[in-house]
């Protein structure tokens, strides 16, 4: 037996590098990062902070010209007025109207859409059939269809289905158009639950609603999180279907902001259209920050393989 | 073969084909009751099919499935009397041990004091009491494979289908676990039919033995018959490890020749239908090759690689230019480079005809 005796070498002994590599803070490479990073949230954060100091402006101060400056005075006023003064034709009672439509044609769309994706995502992963493939390929290619030459065959059919300039025609679309994408989504993610999990539950004895509100549905929160995360934002931030499906009493917010924003008559009220145009990208934003923790915690939830 | 009376599954003509490709042609098995298969092959030649045909998961292309006495061809997997592990486990992991446990009883309605009866028995067999209120997350592999095996028996049927259960837990686990199946399978007597890749837990678990190939059964054999006298040489090369040495060359009166190489077939047992000339492999399994002993095929060999295992040291070396393996005992001195003398009786050989690889 050979003794092994450089164990015992002090480490104070050894020659060269050792232990960690060091690090250097200023590197080419780190300013490189770190520049592009400042520079390109610069151009995305200045636009925002232009939009919120305007909108806490009176307009003698906007009228004064210095956009980047912080108001000297701050007045929520142009807030109060783009919620509930700003005229809309001859209606003066602010965005608060279209945000109630949205709000209303919002919630029965994600709910409806969501579930249909699922469920067909569901049947499409775990229970194939002869030409399930050509059936989901066939749904795949409705995501690459341009909205633009659907548009007016809809009209017809919403037409012929009665529903045309009504909020249930526009939830109609909503859940139509929202199938394609979401529909790959759930399947993708039900393909990756392992079959066995599916065969074992057959075994026992569940069939195609057990096995999937017993076994696959507490398995899926992350999926779902992401599902409404892209239909909410689609749906609320939607504008084409909303201004060619319905009628004015019923125009979602983006439109209704378009019509406050775009009116010709009287003076050009900056303050009160970029208060307007905050006051629209907020319910997406409120969505990222709330489900954005949900998603992470989701996904954690979902990491426990059994 | 042996006629089995009553058999608790019976596999009657049947086919699978996935498009064109068949998987399964015109399969036929007869398990008896109590009766504890090894369905065993390398992968890709239908043995997970076959289980998965049996459990009711697939769809036949042809022919039947009986299971204790009722056609099941068509039923759903929950009606046909079987309980089914996994190679994954499969355990629902939303579930406590008690939720999964109880998942296919509650589907079939059973009435809940059964239910608990059933569970806490299951829980005992197993050694599971304190578990049961647990998510399979907070699990050792171990633990789980035990909650899947519970699943299955809380079903109290007739069949167990065992899908390589071991296959994911590590070596120590599963040979602990393997005796534990032997065990259950004693205590339950319940009809076991269990796939599996590895020859170790095929040949310690089965009564009998099919060793599968391309979708076809090339023999049915308990494990001492199908080691000793394997029915091809497919088989007599599939099974055992290290393999079985083969020597390519002729028969004629009674003598095998091989390059130098002749070994007198005395004591050899033909089967009754074989040839008694011509092209032939010889076999000779490495553990029946001696170091020096008087058996009647003397040879020399230079011993080229030598890999101690422990229990037995392997040597590799080559006769008549074929490879050569003689598994030698653990205390072994032989080092690279040796020279010495080997033995072995023809009566421990098993013969091929050189082109349909059956038995002679």
């Amino acid at each position: 037996m050979t003794r092994v005796s450089h164990l015992t070498t002090a480490d104070a002994q050894l020659q060269g590098p050792k232990g960690p590599k060091p690090k250097r803070a200023f590197s080419g490479a780190n300013l490189f990062i770190y520049g592009t990073l400042i520079v390109m949230s610069l151009y995305y954060l200045l636009p925002l902070w232009v939009m919120i100091v305007t909108s806490l402006k009176d307009m003698a101060e906007v009228r004064m010209g210095n956009i980047f400056s912080p108001p000297a005075e701050i007045t929520f006023q142009p807030w109060v007025k783009a919620w509930s003064e700003a005229c809309t034709g001859i209606n003066c009672d602010g965005l608060s109207r279209g945000f109630w439509n949205s709000v209303r044609i919002l919630i029965p769309s994600v709910l409806l859409s969501i579930t249909v994706a699922s469920v067909s995502g569901y049947g499409l992963s775990m229970w194939k059939f002869k030409g399930s493939e050509v059936f989901f390929n066939i749904l795949l290619l409705g995501a690459f269809i341009p909205y633009q030459i659907m548009l007016y065959p809809i009209v017809i059919i919403l037409r012929e289905l009665g529903l045309m300039g009504s909020l249930g025609g526009l939830v109609l679309v909503h859940m139509i158009f929202g199938m394609p994408i979401n529909t790959l989504l759930f399947r993708n993610y039900f393909s990756s639950i392992p079959q066995e999990l599916f065969k074992a539950a057959r075994v026992d004895g569940a069939g195609f609603w057990a096995i999937f509100f017993k076994i696959m549905l507490p398995m899926s929160l992350p999926i779902f999180v992401v599902s409404m995360i892209i239909q909410v934002t689609g749906i609320w931030n939607d504008f084409l279907f909303g201004v060619v499906y319905t009628k004015p009493a019923i125009y979602p917010m983006t439109v209704q902001l378009n019509n406050i924003v775009n009116s010709v008559q009287g003076v050009k009220e900056y303050n009160v259209n970029m208060a307007a145009t905050l006051l629209t990208g907020l319910v997406p934003l409120v969505i990222y920050f709330i489900s954005g923790k949900l998603f992470v915690r989701g996904i954690a939830a979902g990491a426990v393989k059994g | 073969m042996t006629v089995i009376e009553n058999p608790s599954v019976s596999i009657k003509n049947l086919d699978l084909n996935f498009g064109a490709v068949k998987v399964l042609k015109d399969l036929n098995l007869d398990i008896a009751s109590g009766e504890f298969i090894v369905l065993l092959g390398a992968s890709g030649c239908g043995k997970s099919t076959l289980l998965n045909c049996i459990a009711g998961l697939l769809e036949v292309s042809g022919g039947q499935i009986h299971i204790g006495g009722t056609n099941v061809t068509w039923a759903e997997p929950s009606d046909r009397g079987i309980g089914m592990v996994f190679q994954s486990y499969a355990l629902y992991p939303q579930m406590t041990v008690r939720g999964n446990l109880t998942f296919g009883l509650k589907n079939a309605k059973v009435p809940k004091a059964e239910i608990e009866k059933r569970v806490a028995r299951a829980a005992e067999i197993l050694q599971m009491e304190e578990l049961l209120d647990r998510k399979p997350g907070a699990l050792s592999g171990g633990q789980r494979q035990r909650v899947a095996i519970g699943r299955a028996l809380v079903r109290d049927v007739d069949v167990f289908l065992f899908d390589e259960p071991l296959s994911n837990l590590d070596a120590k686990l599963r040979t602990d676990l393997r005796v534990e199946l032997k065990q259950l399978h004693q205590q339950l007597k319940n009809t076991m039919i269990y796939v599996t890749h590895d020859q170790v837990e095929a040949l310690t678990l089965a009564d009998r033995i099919a060793i599968m190939k391309d979708g076809l059964i090339q023999q049915l054999a308990s494990p001492k018959e199908i080691y000793n006298r394997p029915v091809n040489k497919y088989v007599a090369d599939f099974i055992g490890s290290p393999a079985m040495n083969f020597f390519e060359g002729t028969v004629d009166s009674g003598v095998f020749t091989a390059g130098n190489l002749s070994i007198d077939l005395k004591g050899y047992e033909f089967t009754p239908t074989g040839k008694l000339g011509g092209l032939a492999w010889f076999g000779i399994r490495p553990e029946n090759v001696i170091v020096g002993g008087d058996g009647p095929v003397q040879i020399d060999v230079i011993a080229e690689i030598v890999e101690p295992m422990g229990a037995d040291t392997l040597v590799w070396t080559h006769v008549a230019g074929a490879p050569f393996r003689i598994r030698m005992d653990g205390t072994s001195t032989v080092k690279m480079g040796d020279t010495f003398g080997v033995s072995f009786d023809p009566a421990h050989a098993s013969m091929f005809d050189k082109v349909s690889e059956e038995r002679l």
